[in-house]
Formats: C-alpha cells, structure tokens, sequence
C-alpha cells in the first residue's frame, strides 16, 4: 500500500530540525538540547556525613563559591519505526559520564514499552527527573542516601498500561546492580526494580499520582565514601562484602491550578517514604588498621515537598526530609592493627546517630521555559550541629524544547 | 450470585463491544470537529480544556491513559504540543499514534501556514519554525481540515465509512452555508484595527481583513509587563479594540483599556471558551458577535 503523501510531509515536517531550509542530510539530525548550570554555595562545614547511612554515588554537597553543577548534553530521536533512542551526557570536572543511552520501543501495541540500555530506573518520582528539571539546587537527601543521587544502571526495562481510564501502569527491570546501593557482582546482572503507578484528574483543578516502588540486589563488593582522619591521614577505606540490599518506596504527588491552567498559579505537592534494608560484611581499613563487622541495617528516608507559583514566572518551595537509621554491628573483629568498636562504627559510617534532617526553601524566576535563577536556603542538622548553606543557582537549556513531564 | 458475576462481566466486555472509534484531541476545537464528524461512531476525550493554555499542559496520568486508547490523535501540530505531545506518544506504547502512522492528525499539515518565520532563534521568544500553530481560528481552514479528518476516519474504520463520508458531507454543507452567512456579517469587520495579547489570532485576522495594531506581549509567550503596556499607550490611539482569549489573564488587557479607552473583547478562542460556543459554530457566532458589539 502506498504511504499517503500526506503522510510522508508529516513524517518530514517532524523530523526536521528547523522547518527552514536545510540541506538533506542534516534533516534527519537528533533533537539536541544542551543544559548549562552554575551555581554559588555559601556555608561553613564542608564534610558531608549522614549516621547510620554509608554514602555512595554522587552524594554530597556542592562546591564552595563558584562552580558549575550538572553539565548536561541530550540528544533524542526517533531511530526507525520501531525503536527511539535517547543519550545523556553529565560533564563535570572535565569528566563526562553517560547518565542515560537508552533505545526504546515506539508503539509496540497493547500498552507496552520496552527500553534497554543505561537508564535511570522508573522507581519512585523523582529518580529519573534529571536533576535540572528537579525544583530545588539539589536531588532530595532521601535520594542521595538511599541512591547517591539517582538509581541509573545498565539494563532492561518493561512498562505497560493498563487499557482503563484510570491511569495503571506497571513496570519491572533488570539491572547490572552495579551502581549503588548495589556494587560489584560477578554475573553484571544482580538487581531487580518493580514499580507500579496509579493516576487520575479530580475535577478540573487538581491531578495526582501514587506510587510504589521495589529495589532489590545482591552483590560482592560495595565501595562507600571513605573518610580522612585528622592532619595528613592516610588513606581510608570502607566496603561492605557479599551484601544483600533492597529498597522499598511508596510516592506520591498532587498538582492543583485553578481551572487547570497552571499558566498564573500552580502548586505540586509530593512526598516520597523510602525503607532500605541491607547486610553484609562490613570492613573498615585505614593505614594498616582492619576490622570487620556482620552488619544488618534498616534505614528509612522521607520528603514533604511544596512548591507554589503565585504568579508567571515566580515560585518558592519548601521541603523537608528526615533520615534514620536502625543498624546492627556484630562480631565485631580487628584483623590487623588497632580499632576499637566506637571507631569503627563512626568511620564506616554504620554506627546509629541522631536521625539526620534537612529543611530547604528556595524561590525561583523563570524568564521563559529555558532558563531559571534560584536562591535556596537549607538548614541541615546531620546529628553535629545544625549548618546553615545559601545557594544561588542558574540552569538554561540550549536547543529542543523539553518535554512535560507530570 | 450468578446475576452480580454477569453484570461484572457485562461491564468489563461491553465497551470492548461497542468498538467506537477512540479519539483522543489535543484541544477543544479539534474534539468538537471529531464529534460533528463522526457522530456517535466515536468517543473523544480532550487534553486541553477550554480555560487551559494548550502550551503549558503536562504529560499527567489521565492523558497517558486516554492515548494508550486512541484509535486517532487530532492536534494543531506545528510544534504547538512540542512540550507534551511527543511524551505522550512515547509513553503511551499505542502504535496508532506515532509519527508517520495515519492515527496521528496533524491540522496544521492540511492547510497553508501564516507567519512561518525566515529564521528562528529563542531570543525571539516562543516562535514556532513551522508558522503559526493557532490554525482553527479560520472557517476555510477548518473546511480544508475537516475534509481531511473525515477522509482520515473512514482510513481507520472502513468498516463505517459511509458513516464519516455522509458526517463529513452533511457537516460541510452545514458549514459552507453558515460561513457565506458570516463572511456577509463580518464585512463591517474589515479593516478593524485589532491589539492582541498573544500571537494566537493570527488566521482570524487573514479571514477577516483585521489590522493587527500590537501585541500585550514583548515578545511570544513572554508574560506582558508594566512597562511594555505602558510603551503600548501611543501606539494604541490608532486601535479600535483589544482582544484576549478566555484562557488568559484578563488584567493587562483590561490596564491598557484603563489607560486609553479603547474597549476589551474577550473571545472564546476555541469551543467551550464560552457558555454559547459549545460547538465550532457556536464558537465563530459568539467571536464575530463579540467584535461588531464593539466595531459599532
């Protein structure tokens, strides 16, 4: 059957970069859209420690003064009439990491969507809103600690929807499991999600979607963040040996405006409630001294989020989070050198503390959809004494336009 | 017992049964021309509401839903559902619906742009490279479009096609009368001198022979400032009224009314927009009601 012409000049018309005359081989081009982000951070106590949580990944705190945050480079397009493809790069430090190359299916029918590649995973709501598009300086301190960042890994993924008028859909992944709260394994296929969303309208202001989600690895060796004892310290190191961990996570988000058009005033209000369970062997190591310990942890993590635009272009957030952590250490063993317990439970980062909080309020301008300023203030009271850290913060995006995520 | 597990059965099979064609509309005006062309054959569910600014809607759940389900997707296109559009198709997982298959309607691929740009670049705000999205707001257009949504259903349900031809038909009939009457209406019309508040009139001005004087926005899609209206003052003596949609905030338009004298017409700008433009002839009786109550 012949394609209809009119057909073709839509498929042209929307693959084409500009609709301007371009030659031939650059029709056909990926969308590309570059995020340029800096910020200026303002606070006293550099050192980033959570009690009771061993940090992994890109947790942590931004820089003093002046730096650039998240570098980012998006290229998406269709690849054929099967599959779509999508790539993003985080520079930073002169280091480029391939945050997500994924291919993914178009349209295979009956409400399912395959992808594959590096992705960040469906749990949650906020793990795979890539931290530019998120509403406050940072990714919230229940994600950094539970994820050091983001879930991102190499696998598969499934979703598919429910044909209801009730939004349900239903996703599951497998996944290397390398990338933490997952490490090391020797099989590069240890990690599992599942995750299942409901949604609807309720009248013609309000929108909401709930959430559960479910993490699970296995693995042999996990790296944490170590820590620098003292002047000139040595070289620490904390791992944690043939671990099992899994998270468990209930989500939620409602977005109101008046009439539903959020164009003079919107609010979205979500929370997040994360459990972690992990154990393992845990060894702490610093210049020559070594101790192990059986380790069996349970560490749960929440957000309450606000944020309210009150008119074009200008908005402020509220957030508040709060961390605990309920953690066994046994048989606790120094195979060389000299440790005490105390010590140990401190440096690796295991040892119950108070529950570590913070509390963030920024405000925001937007001139238009592709570029933000921010100031955001956070308390943060990690069990020493509470910090108090000022950030002011741009975030542009060059090229395509951004979807709409909800 | 027996009786309950029938009915709930009945209800999970029964709308499999009635096989409508399942269409899913950007906005208004495009549910409304789904629904005078095809009748009871199909079933429309619309993304954008009539008080909601179509360039600022999310991809949320119930719309992931409702295009999992759509036998046919009608938009304006030219990049006015870029924000959501795309997200919507990829979420969805419903083949009907992508780039290229015929379930994917674009209105302003069946008729001749305006305003297509010579070159683009976001300084100039929200400019779209394709020309101006707001395609509905011209009768001639929406003949050309409705002409090739009806060809468009009859594509996808051949089964019932007699039944869009003959909807395609009466509808157009029905229309081409009523747009000879309007056009014999809206001669006083011609040569109004119009301010605008947004860049979405455009095809309403080409119909009608309206003199576009200035815009309440700096630039597309920039929100207007205090600064901007008040620069607007000299200008605006030579206009003969300022138009809003329904969907916008009404206050810069009503400030520079304040400020000159020149009155405000707000017009529904799609079908729902206001309590008599229920349906797409609705829509251009109250829009050329509302501009000679106040070209007189």
């Amino acid at each position: 059957m012949p394609i209809p012409r009119l057909t073709l000049v839509a498929v042209a018309v929307t693959l084409a970069v500009p609709a301007t005359a371009q030659s031939a081989d650059k029709a056909f081009n990926p969308a590309v859209s570059l995020i340029l982000d800096g910020r200026y951070a303002d606070y006293d106590e550099e050192v980033f420690e959570l009690p009771g949580f061993q940090i992994g990944g890109e947790a942590g705190l931004p820089d003093k003064g002046f730096s650039l945050g998240h570098t980012e480079l998006t290229m998406s397009a269709n690849v054929d009439q099967l599959l779509y493809g999508e790539f993003t790069a985080a520079i930073e430090e002169g280091e480029t990491e391939i945050e997500e190359a994924y291919i993914e299916t178009l349209g295979l029918g009956g409400g399912l969507t395959l992808r594959g590649g590096r992705f960040f995973s469906g749990f949650g709501y906020l793990n795979d809103v890539h931290d530019h598009a998120q509403d406050f300086a940072q990714t919230p301190l229940v994600y950094q600690a539970m994820f050091g960042g983001h879930l991102g890994d190499d696998g598969v993924q499934a979703r598919w929807i429910a044909p209801t008028p009730l939004y349900l859909e239903l996703g599951g992944e497998l996944l290397a499991g390398r990338t933490f709260p997952g490490g090391d394994n020797e099989d590069g296929a240890e990690a599992g999600v599942l995750f299942a969303r409901i949604g609807a309208d309720l009248g013609d202001s309000w929108n909401w979607r709930l959430g559960t989600s479910w993490y699970a690895s296995d693995f042999e060796q996990r790296e944490a963040g170590g820590h620098h004892h003292g002047d000139g310290g040595g070289d620490a190191d904390n791992e944690l040996l043939d671990g099992e961990v899994d998270v468990a996570g209930l989500d939620a988000v409602f977005k109101w405006a008046p009439g539903g058009n959020a164009t003079q005033r919107n609010l979205t209000l979500s929370a997040e409630y994360l459990v972690r369970e992990e154990s393992g062997e845990a060894e702490f190591s610093e210049d020559g001294n070594v101790g192990t310990a059986d380790y069996d942890g349970e560490q749960t993590a929440w957000y309450f989020s606000a944020v309210y635009q009150w008119q074009p272009r200008w908005r402020a957030g509220l957030r508040y989070e709060r961390l605990s952590a309920d953690n066994d250490l046994n048989d606790f063993t120094v195979e060389s050198g000299t440790l005490d317990f105390d010590e140990f439970a401190e440096e690796s980062g295991l040892g119950d503390g108070a529950d570590p909080e913070r509390a963030s309020l920024m405000v925001d301008y937007a001139p238009s959809e592709f570029s933000r300023f921010r100031v955001q203030y956070d308390r943060d009271d990690f069990g020493h004494d509470a910090e108090d850290r000022i950030y002011l913060q741009y975030t542009v995006s060059l090229g395509a336009h951004g979807a709409h995520g909800f | 017992m027996r009786r309950f597990l029938q009915a709930v059965i009945l209800s999970l099979v029964a709308p499999v049964a009635h096989a409508d064609l399942a269409v899913f509309a950007c906005e208004s005006e495009w549910g409304a021309l789904a629904r005078a062309l095809g009748g009871e054959r199909v079933s429309v569910s619309v993304a954008t509401r009539p008080h909601q600014d179509p360039h600022r809607i999310e991809a949320r759940p119930s719309l992931i839903a409702a295009m999992r389900g759509a036998d046919l997707a009608m938009c304006s296109g030219a990049e006015l559902e870029v924000g959501w559009l795309p997200l919507l198709q990829r979420r969805s997982g419903n083949p009907a619906v992508q780039d290229g298959a015929p379930g994917m309607f674009r209105a302003a691929e069946q008729v001749e742009p305006l305003g297509v740009p010579d070159a683009v670049d976001r300084s100039m705000g929200d400019v779209h490279p394709s020309g101006n999205p707001h395609v509905h707001l011209d009768p001639r257009r929406i003949a050309r479009i409705a002409e090739a949504a009806g060809a468009r259903m009859a594509e996808l349900d051949p089964d019932h096609g007699d039944h869009y031809r003959r909807g395609t038909e009466e509808f157009l009939s029905e229309w081409r009368a009523a747009l000879d009457r309007w056009e014999d209406e809206a001669e006083t019309l011609r040569g109004l001198r119009v301010i605008v508040h947004h860049d979405n009139w455009l095809y309403l001005e080409d119909w009608l022979g309206l003199e576009r004087v200035a815009e309440l926005e700096p630039k597309p899609g920039v929100p207007p400032t205090p600064s901007h209206i008040a620069s607007l003052r000299e200008r605006a003596g030579e206009a003969d009224v300022i138009v809003h949609a329904a969907y916008v905030d009404p206050r810069p338009a009503r400030r520079l009314s304040e400020m000159t004298g020149i009155p405000v017409v707000e017009l529904p700008y799609t079908v729902g927009g206001a309590e008599q433009a229920q349906d797409l002839f609705g829509l251009f009786e109250v829009t050329l009601e509302r501009l000679t109550a106040v070209a007189r």
